[in-house]
């Protein structure tokens, strides 16, 4: 049912509908797990193995799923693979699974997962659904070490543990604390959205903006104030 | 008693769910621009993590022992059910309040705090009552957040936003004033103690 190209389907997911950036899904991890850079590409390995793995399995089974509990199967495969990973990580790398604490398994409840079963891998066949996994994938990683690259730079002045800024850097302490994960995501979406925003103006009008009731715009106003 | 109560504090306010622990950050900010479904999203929460905090402490109780690694499957099947059989519930006694909560009840089952909830009650290994405790503190900081968060945006609707920070931008900014305000009853209890 694809008349897009591979790469369509790739980057659609890396760029154009970013699971984080643009999309505002999977905020749990992104927020949570990003206070160093090591803490963010484990987390994204291990989302990237289950977002794969489910779309895969998906697409292969949903001929054999009733549509009434669909969701249901893509929550239970969806856990099965997270209950993989947990296992896996917990033998391989018990101190990262340590670090990442209960967000491994809440990788079950991310809703980017569940959304591409439910949008992409229910109706297409596998190659495609791989392909836009590992999309998704790739967008949500570079959202990650965005977030983790920035908070991990400023909060403590290093990248990937190397001392990166001068020995007198003071760090700012708040940026690897809860607040700094929500000061750095609002940055970067208004990043986003100037970036959007960006060519607007020449194509058309600004949109006005919606005022509640009784209240004027700036640009009605001003008028007045002048005279 | 001492404990339940120190159990509730430390879930409402120190470790506040949405500000502390970043989980069930997709209501927090998808339902949090007015304030009286903001309270019904709470109040929904609340009840659902009460029932979760119940069941999950027979299943750790009785069925874990036997079969550990079926522990994220059977707390997530747990949950989506018994998000299900409250929803028919209230359908079925009470249309107004049915109506009201609306789709806030299916979305309940992918709110990763109930989930994370269940783990955090398991890895702390709380019994019973003090499973309760937990849930009912830990929906009461939940619903505190939420409102906050609900009438600080109510009153920005008429304050004039740079345009690239009119969505999400400046909902993540009042996020981080608010998360930073709670760091402040960091103290609260080790004082007390």
């Amino acid at each position: 049912m694809t008349d897009r190209t591979g790469r369509e389907v790739f980057l659609r997911g890396v760029w154009e509908e970013n699971p984080v950036l643009v999309q505002i899904l999977g905020l749990c991890p992104t927020l949570a797990v990003t206070n160093s850079v090591e803490n963010a590409i484990a987390m994204a390995l291990a989302t990237a193995f289950v977002i794969v793995g489910s779309s895969a399995l998906v697409s292969l089974v949903k001929d054999y799923i009733p549509s009434q509990v669909r969701m249901s199967a893509y929550i239970l495969i969806i856990a099965t693979f997270v209950t993989v990973v947990d296992l896996i990580m917990g033998a391989v790398a018990p101190a990262m699974s340590k670090a990442l604490g209960a967000f491994v398994p809440l990788i079950v409840v991310n809703c980017m997962i569940l959304g591409r079963a439910e949008a992409f891998a229910s109706k297409n066949r596998l190659l495609p659904s791989i392909l836009d996994a590992v999309g998704t994938a790739a967008g949500f990683s570079i959202a990650l070490l965005l977030m983790g690259g920035v908070r991990e730079l400023l909060g403590s002045g290093t990248f990937l543990g190397l001392q990166v800024m001068p020995h007198n850097w003071e760090p700012w302490v708040i940026m690897i604390l809860p607040p700094g994960g929500f000061l750095t995501l609002g940055a970067i979406l208004m990043g986003m959205s100037w970036w959007w925003q960006r060519g607007e103006k020449k194509d058309e009008a600004v949109k006005p903006r919606r005022w509640p009731h009784g209240v004027r715009a700036p640009e009605e106003r001003r008028p007045e104030m002048v005279a | 008693m001492g404990d339940l109560t120190r159990i509730f504090v430390s879930a409402a306010l120190i470790n506040n769910f949405v500000l502390a622990y970043f989980v069930g950050l997709c209501p927090f900010f998808g339902v949090s621009k007015k304030v009286p479904t903001a309270l019904r999203m709470g109040g929904a929460v609340t009840f659902v993590m009460v029932l979760t905090a119940s069941a999950v402490s027979f299943l750790n109780a009785w069925v874990l022992p036997v079969a550990p690694y079926l522990r994220l499957i059977s707390y997530i099947v747990v949950i989506a059910s018994l998000v299900q059989i409250v929803e028919m519930v209230v359908k079925k006694t009470s249309p107004a309040l049915f109506r009201a909560l609306g789709i806030y009840l299916p979305l309940i089952t992918t709110n990763c705090a109930i989930l994370y909830l269940a783990l955090f009650q398991y890895a702390r290994g709380y019994g019973f009552f003090e499973g309760l405790a937990f849930a009912l503190g830990a929906g009461a900081g939940f619903t505190l957040a939420l409102v906050l968060m609900a009438s600080i945006r109510q009153r920005s609707e008429t304050a004039s936003v740079p345009a690239i920070a009119r969505e999400m931008g400046l909902a993540m900014i009042i996020a981080a004033s608010l998360s930073m305000a709670f760091m402040g009853f960091a103290g609260l209890l080790s004082a007390g103690a």
